[in-house]
């Protein structure tokens, strides 16, 4: 099992903040995730429309989509950051 | 750097001379300190508040990261990093980053480098909420944010 967190306008399309979900064996990479969410739903469709501007964290830290996950416990998926 | 970085994430807002003091407090060898503070603006009259949302436990540790790249490439004494999140309105303080040196172009770099990361890269995001309660949005990221990492590579 891992633990999804969505953030910003990803949470609100999606419309949760987090879940837990177990990854199917042909999952390997961060792009391969983002490709399994968008078949979950209609929300998911919308949220990932557009892969590329999909940031994603594992372990709270920040990933490429041709990055492994590995045994992960934490991935987070977010919209381009604008803070500061 | 001696001294480990200040890093915090709060709702409260924050005293630019108290943080400097508590930067430079009881050290000799400090020439030069430059901070940056991020203000909520209005540009069109139309903006309410800010509304922050971020990441906990990858805020800090993202807001860490910078601040250990920072101290690695530029010899610094100290640093402070402070974002706020929560509603916040036009004229208050968003974001603080402090670096203290022994002289200034390091203050200066090192400063400058901080925020360029911290808009790109720490996971904050910005919702406009208006003054007329039409339906807030979120801020978009700016190209040129992502623009202003390449000038540090």
């Amino acid at each position: 099992m891992v633990k999804l967190i969505y953030f910003a306008w990803i949470r609100e399309r999606i419309g949760k903040s987090e879940e837990d979900i177990e990854l199917p064996d042909n999952v390997k990479t961060v792009g391969d995730l983002i490709a399994h969410l968008k078949q979950r739903g209609d929300g998911y469709e919308v949220a990932l429309e557009v892969p590329e501007v999909i940031h994603v964290a594992i372990n709270q830290e920040h990933s490429q989509h041709s990055d492994i996950i590995g045994d992960a416990r934490e991935i987070a998926l977010f919209p381009p950051m604008t803070g500061g | 750097m001696d001294k480990a970085p200040t890093i915090r994430v709060q709702v409260e807002d924050f005293d630019l001379q108290t943080e400097i003091d508590a930067l430079t407090n009881g050290q000799r060898d400090i020439g030069a300190v430059v901070s940056f503070t991020g203000l909520c603006r209005d540009d069109k009259g139309a903006l309410a508040a800010l509304e922050l949302e971020h990441y906990p436990g990858m805020a800090e540790a993202e807001m860490l990261r910078i601040a250990q790249e920072a101290a690695e490439r530029w010899p610094l004494n100290g640093v402070t990093v402070i974002h706020r999140y929560g509603k916040i309105e036009p004229g208050e303080n968003i974001v603080l980053v402090v670096a203290a040196s022994k002289h200034r172009q390091a203050a200066f770099d090192g400063a400058s480098f901080m925020m360029d990361f911290l808009k790109s890269k720490a996971p904050f995001w910005k919702r406009e909420i208006r003054k007329d309660g039409s339906e807030s949005a979120w801020v978009d990221a700016r190209d040129t944010d992502e623009e202003a990492l390449k000038r540090w590579r």
